[in-house]
């Protein structure tokens, strides 16, 4: 017992998670695993017999038979059988896993750099998951919280004992959404949608990574699950439609420059900052410096279009809200040095 | 012939630098191959240090995450391209004619230049560090369109680079081919061939089919990026997942390349130290053709993830662990061989045996790989990180490391130190597997692969890992003082330094002349030498 939580502290086996597909997955690894170990027995115990046996030091004399038509059928023959044995069983979890015959709920995940949005479209809700500032700020600090680089601002909230299709996607390069303890591991490819699903048993917080290199921040955008009861599901929803309802009654108000620049600091840092860096440098070759850029000194229209709709690598920002892209547009156009116009939410809206 | 031969002996090699330029010579060439992969080596290994000195401690102390993304990815490049591959072609340059019974290759200036594009390649590849925006840090595998629409304009040069490294696989290939088809010695039968020909000759057919495709793809890349192509760009009606069909439909022969002549390779040298012939040469043989075959018809257990429909998995899940038999048959065949032999461990048996040992490992960890619903679980982990290292290093590289020690004394005439190659082999096997074995842990715990920085979670085995590599690191130095000091200062040594060992090549003087074979062995001679008798 006391083996077993020490063993469980380092991480050396994999999750038995907390979906059935995570416990066949298990099962098979494990089942896999010993087949592995014992024609590893085997065959490394024949090396370790002839190098202990058979030396030349001992007085070993050399035999000299060099084929055997009965042995080699044998050890084609065998490997074979126990490889259809195997196959059996994975062929059956892997049908299972890529069957589902209707969900009870549909999320839509979509991957940016690097970032994952996630959206509810029969409850009409959404939102952007960012990694934690907690752990972006303990990057280069020898305290690190808890959950380093596992934390992240908005998780994902689901019921449990629901069935939950997942619809996948990316905005810009592939990236892969992947809980180990949901099991549930698929490409985000840009342009076309890959499903998925899972029905979690268990409530709790379950932490996973993006696990397909896109780009710069590849190891910081991790992926946080929520699994609640249905109840606490709904209460949550509703909560985050309230929410929903007043962001958009703030995108029709005026906003002070200081309103904009203090909102649109906080946006920046968390969606800009990775690329264009926190003083608006860049990095010459691959993300333009936003200070003294001809875009955030020009004309707002130009600097609206690539905020909004992308342009090459620059990924289009549309998920966000209005008033967050007239804040972050208005900072990048007002800091750094830089003396572009002020940009409203109405703005935003016209541009759209 | 007698006169061809008369007038053979007048060519020595030329003096001075120019010898190694304008040389036609196979072992000069085959040396040239060999420096160059052993300096790339240094460099990926490099690398490769950058890369476990960022990942020591969790927090970014050394780099910011795109420099160590280029870091991977041009470790991964310089490691496959640069050196496991030439090094290969390098041995096969040096053992090819000499095992055959020839002269020297087939087609001696194209031998010249499929060399000499190398260096050129490696420095428009390296050059990339130096360029806005840096080096390509898209991993080796360039996914599109990551490589494509996000990448930097140093990608130009990387595909350029890319095409020049495959132009000089490609002659390799074809000359490989027609010495061991066209100059072979006229008694030599196929089957008489010893294994290290067999795998090559098998391995040239794998690098014509595999590395035009290739050539295809980056040139796709290209175009998407240059001439407003969309092949692999959605929104013009392409398809991000066809750039890794076309990659893997190179990449996975691309794995064997590597791999076959190091089957070849322990087939010379465990006979040699077990005292007895190699047991079921023409099933080793049988079985190198079906691992080429198969490599051709399973490139998408690397896609397992990106959306193909079930009964694709099926299939390529099945093709997948076919190859589990082919693989195994060598394995037990090797076991046969040693099976009551007498046995001694001079440093290429142990190179030899210790391939056997991690190389198996490798192999399991593979075949674990290739059940489709467990691949969920190890896709893109240090899983899979440990896995290709296990038979790529453990694999490849050891067979190089011990066909060197195995064929030097034949290159140069002279014994390597005997000792000090038994220190950097315990060296080499212990800190290797310090450096690979804990990331089967990280990667079963979730911990993704090409990522900077980690939680706290996998801290532990990154510690050991990386600790494992900077000794790991440190063994090729030693390693290069053995093989320098025993062109230096070797003992001189007879025709047949290992006298239980066979092949053709133990029959020239050594160090070998200039030309190998300049009247071709007699059938008696051959069979004599032969590894099925």
């Amino acid at each position: 017992m006391i083996s077993k939580s020490a063993l469980a502290e380092y991480g050396l086996n994999m999750t038995q998670g907390v979906t059935s597909t995570s416990q066949d997955i298990y099962d098979l690894h494990m089942l896999i695993f010993w087949v592995c170990v014992v024609i590893g027995v085997v065959v490394f115990g024949a090396i370790f017999y002839s190098i202990i046996s058979f030396r030349k030091s001992q007085g070993a004399k050399a035999a000299h038979f060099h084929e055997s038509t009965t042995v080699e059928l044998i050890w084609t023959g065998i490997p074979i059988l126990i490889l259809i044995a195997m196959a059996i069983p994975a062929s059956k979890v892997l049908i299972d896993i890529e069957t589902l015959d209707k969900a009870d709920m549909t999320v839509k995940i979509t991957g940016h750099q690097w970032k994952w949005q996630y959206e509810y479209p029969e409850q009409g809700i959404g939102y952007i998951s960012n990694l934690a500032q907690s752990s972006k700020d303990a990057i280069n600090s020898d305290k690190k919280p808890e959950n380093y680089l596992l934390e992240v601002d908005n998780p994902l909230v689901l019921p449990v004992d629901t069935k939950i299709r997942f619809l996948i996607t990316s905005s810009d390069v592939i990236h892969n959404w992947w809980v180990p303890e949901l099991a549930v591991k698929q490409d985000a490819n840009p342009g076309f949608i890959n499903d998925s699903w899972t029905e979690i048993d268990k409530e709790g917080v379950y932490r996973g990574q993006c696990a397909e290199l896109c780009g710069k921040d590849h190891g910081f955008m991790p992926i946080v699950v929520e699994a609640v009861s249905k109840d606490a599901f709904a209460a949550w929803v509703a909560g985050q439609k309230a929410g929903a309802e007043a962001a958009a009654a703030s995108a029709t108000k005026t906003w002070s420059e200081d309103e904009l620049m203090a909102s649109g600091e906080n946006i920046y840092n968390t969606n800009c900052s990775g690329c264009h860096q926190k003083d608006g440098s860049g990095i010459p070759g691959v993300f333009p410096a936003m200070s003294g850029s001809s875009i955030t000194n020009g004309p707002a229209a130009e600097h609206l279009d690539i905020v909004i709709n992308g342009k090459g690598g620059m990924p289009a920002f549309k998920m966000l809200g209005d008033s967050d892209l007239a804040s972050v547009i208005t900072y990048e156009r007002r800091a750094f040095g830089n003396s572009g116009s002020v940009v409203q939410p109405s703005d935003v809206t016209s541009a759209r | 012939m007698n006169n061809t031969a008369a007038h053979d002996d007048h060519h020595g090699p030329e003096k001075g630098l120019l010898r190694w330029i304008k040389t036609t010579n196979h072992k000069d060439i085959g040396t040239l191959y060999l420096w160059f992969a052993f300096a790339m080596l240094i460099v990926g290994g490099a690398l490769a240090m950058g890369i476990r000195a960022e990942l020591l401690h969790p927090g970014l102390q050394l780099m910011d995450p795109h420099f160590f993304n280029q870091l991977t990815t041009m470790h991964g490049l310089i490691m496959v391209f640069g050196a496991i591959m030439p090094a290969m072609v390098g041995l096969g340059n040096w053992l090819i004619p000499m095992m055959v019974g020839a002269p020297d290759m087939a087609l001696p200036r194209l031998n010249n230049w499929s060399f000499w594009i190398l260096p050129f390649a490696a420095l428009i590849l390296v050059s990339t560090f130096f360029m806005e925006g840096g080096a390509p840090a898209f991993g080796w595998t360039f996914y599109a369109p990551l490589s494509t629409a996000f990448a930097p304009d140093s990608t130009d040069f990387f595909i350029f680079a890319v095409h020049l490294l495959g132009f000089s696989s490609i002659m390799g290939a074809i000359n490989i081919i027609a010495t061991v088809l066209n100059m072979r010695a006229p008694e030599m039968r196929l089957m008489d061939m010893p294994l290290f020909v067999w795998t090559w000759l098998i391995t040239s057919f794998l690098l014509i089919g595999a590395m035009p495709v290739l050539a295809g793809v980056v040139t796709m890349m290209l175009t998407d990026r240059n001439f407003g192509t969309a092949f692999f760009d959605a929104t013009g009606g392409g398809d991000p997942v066809m750039f890794q069909h076309i990659f893997w439909f190179f990449g996975h022969p691309e794995v064997y390349i590597m791999i076959l002549p190091a089957f070849g390779i322990i087939s010379h040298i465990l006979p040699t130290f077990a005292r007895k012939p190699l047991f079921g040469y023409s099933s080793m043989v049988y079985a190198t053709a079906s691992i080429a075959f198969l490599s051709y018809i399973v490139w998408a257990h690397h896609m397992f993830l990106t959306g193909m429909p079930v009964a694709g998995e099926l299939y390529f899940m099945y093709a997948t662990m076919l190859i589990a038999v082919p693989t195994g048959v060598k394995v037990f065949n090797w076991v046969a061989t040693m099976w009551k032999g007498s046995l001694t461990f001079e440093a290429p048996m142990l190179w030899a045996l210790s391939f056997v040992f991690l190389f198996t490992i490798g192999g399991f960890s593979g075949l674990m790989l290739g059940i489709a619903p467990a691949d969920i679980q190890y896709h893109d982990t240090y899983f899979v990180v440990a896995h290709f290292h296990y038979v790529l290093v453990t694999g490849s590289l050891w067979a190089i490391i011990a066909a060197t020690l195995y064929w030097l004394p034949k290159w140069v005439g002279k014994m390597y130190n005997e000792k000090l190659a038994k220190i950097h082999f315990w060296w080499a096997m212990i800190s290797v597997n310090v450096l690979f074995f804990p990331q089967h842990f990280l990667g079963l715990a979730g911990m993704p692969r090409r990522i900077p920085d980690y939680s706290l979670q996998f801290a532990d085995f990154n510690w050991i890992s990386s600790i494992g590599a900077f000794a790991f690191g440190l063994s090729f130095i030693l390693f290069a003082y053995i093989v320098v000091d025993c062109i230096r200062n070797g003992a001189p040594t007879s025709e047949r330094p290992w006298y239980s060992a066979k092949g053709l090549e133990w029959t020239l003087s050594s160090p070998a002349a200039y030309h190998s074979f300049n009247t071709p062995p007699s059938r008696a001679e051959i069979l004599e030498e032969s590894q099925h008798s």
